[in-house]
């Protein structure tokens, strides 16, 4: 019912003000069509300022707003990503003047030489020097833009660091997995050929190979502070895309064509916690490339913290090998050694 | 008020008597399969304005639940069913109506129903020809427009749904059914449909390229035509350069779904199966998609800067600014178009050394656009303006243009796009400059021809409303959501209130879409507008309402098939000649007098 109501009413508002519309044109002929098309001139004249000073200060207004809603105020969470602000408020300061200039210009003339009894337009076809003018200015202002953007983007594209730490991250229809290389420094190669075997093995690891014995497999990500870190980036099924908004990193997965990004965290979780001033802030990994149904719900989690909880979380996590090679574990082996060792009458009521 | 010249000795003899045959068209060939150029162009009108209609419907209906992520609406229920479960939509078929919101709203509404419209219209009144220079083949462009349109609609209706996998169809997603029920049989669909429709535009931009070049009237040289038709000219080019590319990129993806290939499959595991496909590149479509998707973005803005042009110059009663400079910088932009296309896939892998290729040429685009808006300008300055409705829609593009083009500096510097890519800003920036800013010279041309089109005119005060309205209202729309890109707030997604980092901006959704509702109510204002003016519009009672030099408005009130009764007008001038020497307008055809100054 009240679907109904909604609609009669946005019906009948339609009504209304088509009627109103079309009374004005017969209006407009009682009152001599010049005299109304001079009167909708002013009136339109009129709205054009209005809606460049109202514009101007909603602008001002919606960055009261939700400015503070940006990252950019608490900063960015990467050492490599500061640049891109850095390049972020060159362009806004440079876009900035050019937009309230024109904009300003373009309403301002729309007043200003509106259709006036006797004032007659100045004919001025074209004059080169004014041509020549803003042709090189903004020739100039992007020329400083690409040199700044470039300079940084070589920067953010540039090899990882040889002491970062590496975290592979596979992106899968819908959720994200991280390997970490273990003792050995190494990642054991995968082939999706592999996959599910042994069944379990999602990310198709190659178990025969010796450096994957001591890969760890998490869905959570944890990284060290201050130090960099390289993401080797894979997907299994479709292209999906790691983005990391605090970070200002992003870097798409594709399937068949590894890529890789790298940065520095400059902020624990916990610190970032205080910098925001909310007690439930989480480095959060988005998937921003469209990949399907479940798109809007691959979240992942990064954890920054220091060196020694970093470490010490490294030293909880169990090689994925072992659970699906039991017996090779060494935690096993020795419980295994225990019970064998245990006198026989107590494993018996078993 | 000028007289229309008759030349014993037209250019176009051959054609001379078409104008004065006797037509006893029967209802099908007048209205259906019409080979009348202006029958054409209204068909492709309004078959855009039907695919306007739904488009926006569309994005009305993804908007609720963006706004609204918690709330059910039952109705929704009544229409959709199964699609909107409980009145809450579902995922995939959120995801279908992005898609098919972007598919329609680019392709079916900004190409056809822009260029499809204008071009056929335009051309040959302005140029003065009797017709296209292949009126069969103009036909036919319309009909391979209406089969694309018809399967594209079907494909709304097969119980797996639509495409869902965004308007761009990257594969692996969009080829594998495993992956996403949209990619099943609504994917071929799309397929199919777009396959159709880059037959249409080839069939179009041929003969708009030819017709131009071939078929202008005595004295009308290429630097005599107006603005509207080198934009269109451009346009058309573009067209026929890129679109082959996506065909392509099509007919290889419909034999990846179909046939077992691999050029874009490879090392892909889904839905626990093993694929065998080896070697191919899922980054290879992009490529091909972007060859086209990049032109594509000025096939839809150049005609509304052509247009904005004429009806700027127009209603300021003063020449374009720069005439030459406009020429050159929407050459410039024409190429530039077919060298940026990576710009849309900066993080992708791409090797940074062709990245960096990439951000200059395509910041290089923003020096022909700066020329263009300041041009615009100065033709504003010391004019002596009309605010017709087409006039308030001219300006309302400038400042879309202005604002949704200086986002482009953001997003084509690579370093910052890898904050901004796929996020909200993105959303904002190409909504601004192509979305609404075509849209709002798409309104200005058809505010400122429709007389010329119906010989009637549009309800000024509904047009009022119609400008105000969308021009706050897209604003406040688009405005706001440049923070929420700021945010790294991504796009396509279904619900937010998940997300510590995206949650907060809850309320603004909310706002966002119920702006959206008001913006999308007043088009159907507009829609309601058009059709009724088409019978009961106030008459059109001059030949010249609009006071205008170029040639269209030389032809009678409701110009029959042929355009002219008598000899095309010989054209004397360049179409810009308004307060020139204290003499408001000079129309085109008009003899250059002896004590006449040059300019």
């Amino acid at each position: 019912m009240k679907e109904f109501y909604l609609v009669a009413i946005v019906a009948m508002i339609f009504v209304v003000i088509f009627q109103i519309a079309k009374a004005s044109e017969y209006v407009s002929v009682l009152k001599g069509e010049d005299k109304s098309r001079k009167q909708n001139n002013r009136i339109n004249a009129f709205l054009m300022i209005a809606f460049l000073v109202l514009g101007l200060f909603g602008a001002w207004y919606c960055n009261e707003l939700y400015y503070s809603k940006t990252l950019f105020p608490q900063g960015s969470a990467s050492v490599e990503g500061e640049k891109i602000d850095l390049m972020l408020y060159i362009t806004i300061g440079v876009t900035g003047v050019v937009f309230v200039i024109t904009q300003v210009l373009l309403f301002w003339f729309a007043f200003k030489y509106q259709e006036k009894d006797g004032q007659k337009a100045f004919f001025f076809p074209h004059n080169n020097k004014l041509e020549l003018l803003w042709t090189t200015v903004p020739a100039i202002f992007l020329t400083v833009l690409v040199v700044f953007g470039l300079k940084f983007w070589f920067k953010v594209t540039s090899d990882a660091p040889k002491d970062a730490v590496v975290v592979e991250i596979t992106g899968h229809q819908f959720a994200w997995d991280m390997r970490y290389p273990g003792k050995d420094g190494k990642l054991g190669n995968k082939n999706y050929k592999l996959y599910n075997q042994p069944a379990g093995n999602t990310l198709g690891v190659d178990f025969e190979a010796e450096e994957s014995w001591d890969d760890l497999h998490t869905t959570e990500m944890h990284l060290p502070v201050n130090r960099p870190v390289k993401l080797v980036i894979n997907a299994m099924d479709v292209i999906h895309d790691v983005g990391l908004s605090h970070f200002r990193m992003k870097m798409d997965a594709v399937p068949g064509i590894p890529t890789t990004m790298w940065f520095t965290p400059q902020y624990t979780t916990e610190q970032m916690k205080k910098r925001t001033g909310n007690p439930n802030f989480v480095y959060e990994i988005s998937c921003d490339q469209m990949c399907g149904q479940g798109h809007f719900s691959m979240r992942g989690v990064i954890v920054v913290e220091t060196e020694e909880e970093y470490n010490k979380w490294l030293a909880s996590q169990k090689p994925e090998y072992f659970t699906f090679f039991p017996k090779k574990d060494p935690s096993n082996q020795k419980a295994t050694t225990d019970t064998a060792s245990a006198p026989i009458a107590q494993a018996m009521p078993q | 008020m000028s007289t229309v010249t008759l030349h014993e000795t037209s250019a176009h003899h051959a054609t001379h008597d078409h104008g004065h045959h006797e037509h006893h068209d029967s209802f099908i060939s007048k209205y259906v399969f019409s080979q009348d150029h202006k029958t054409i162009a209204k068909q492709f009108l309004v078959t855009g304005i039907i695919w306007a209609i739904i488009g926006g419907l569309f994005s009305v209906i993804f908007r609720l639940q963006l706004g609204y992520p918690e709330a059910t609406f039952p109705f929704l229920e009544d229409f959709l069913g199964h699609w909107a479960k409980g009145g809450k939509l579902q995922p995939e078929f959120y995801y279908a109506l992005v898609t098919m919101h972007g598919t329609i709203l680019v392709f079916f509404v900004l190409t056809a129903g822009l260029s499809g419209t204008f071009a056929n219209f335009l051309i040959p009144l302005q140029i003065g020809a009797r017709d296209m220079a292949s009126p069969m083949l103009n036909m036919l462009s319309y009909w391979f427009f209406f089969l694309a349109s018809v399967i594209m609609m079907s494909s709304l209706f097969v119980q797996t749904g639509p495409a869902s996998g965004g308007w761009t169809v990257y594969p692996p997603l969009s080829a594998l059914g495993e992956a996403s029920s949209g990619s099943k049989i609504g994917m071929d669909l799309w397929l199919v449909s777009m396959a159709m429709f880059i037959v249409s535009s080839l069939l179009g931009g041929l003969n708009y390229i030819t017709t131009i070049l071939n078929m202008r009237t005595k004295g009308m040289s290429m630097t005599r035509m107006p603005l509207s038709i080198w934009a269109l000219f451009f346009t058309a080019v573009l067209g026929v350069l890129s679109f082959p590319v996506l065909l392509s990129g099509a007919i290889l993806l419909l034999f990846d779904r179909n046939l077992g290939t691999s050029f874009y499959l490879s090392d892909i595991v889904v839905a626990g199966k093993i694929l065998p496909n080896e070697g191919g590149s899922a980054i290879l479509f992009q490529h091909l998609f972007w060859f086209l998707g990049h032109p594509e973005v000025y096939i839809i803005l150049l005609p509304a800067m052509g247009m904005s042009s004429e009806i700027l110059s127009v209603n300021s009663r003063k020449p374009i600014f720069g005439y030459m400079a406009m020429i050159g910088s929407l050459f410039a932009i024409c190429i530039l178009a077919f060298l940026v296309w990576a710009h849309h896939m900066f993080v992708t892998g791409l090797n940074p050394f062709l990245g960096s290729v990439f951000v200059l040429l395509t910041l290089l685009i923003a020096v022909p656009s700066a020329i263009k808006v300041f041009n615009w300008l100065t033709t504003l300055w010391k004019g002596n303006i009309r605010f017709t409705p087409g006039m308030l829609f001219a300006i309302g593009f400038v400042s879309l243009f202005i604002s949704g083009g200086l986002t482009g500096i953001f997003l084509g510097n690579s370093a910052l796009d890898i904050h901004l890519h796929d996020t909200y800003f993105v959303i904002a920036h190409f909504h601004i400059v192509m979305g609404v800013a075509s849209f709002f010279g798409m309104f200005a041309g058809v505010y400122h021809w429709y007389p010329k089109m119906f010989g009637r005119y549009l309800n000024n005060t509904l047009a009022y409303i119609h400008f105000w309205v969308t021009l706050i209202g897209s604003y406040l729309i688009f405005w706001p959501m440049h923070y929420e890109g700021l945010a790294g707030m991504p796009r396509r997604y279904y619900d937010f209130s998940n997300w510590e980092s995206f949650k907060m901006f809850g309320g603004l959704n909310q706002f966002i879409s119920l702006i959206a509702m008001i913006v999308f109510a007043v088009q159907i204002l507009f829609v309601i507008n058009f059709f009724y003016s088409i019978w009961k519009g106030r008459k059109v009672t001059t030949m010249n309402p609009w006071e205008a030099n170029t040639l269209e408005w030389t032809t009678p009130i409701r110009p029959g098939h042929g355009n002219w009764e008598g000899d095309i007008p010989e054209v004397h001038r360049w179409p810009y000649d308004y307060g020139k020497d204290g003499v408001d307008f000079i129309p085109q055809d008009v003899p250059v007098g002896a004590d006449e100054s040059k300019h």
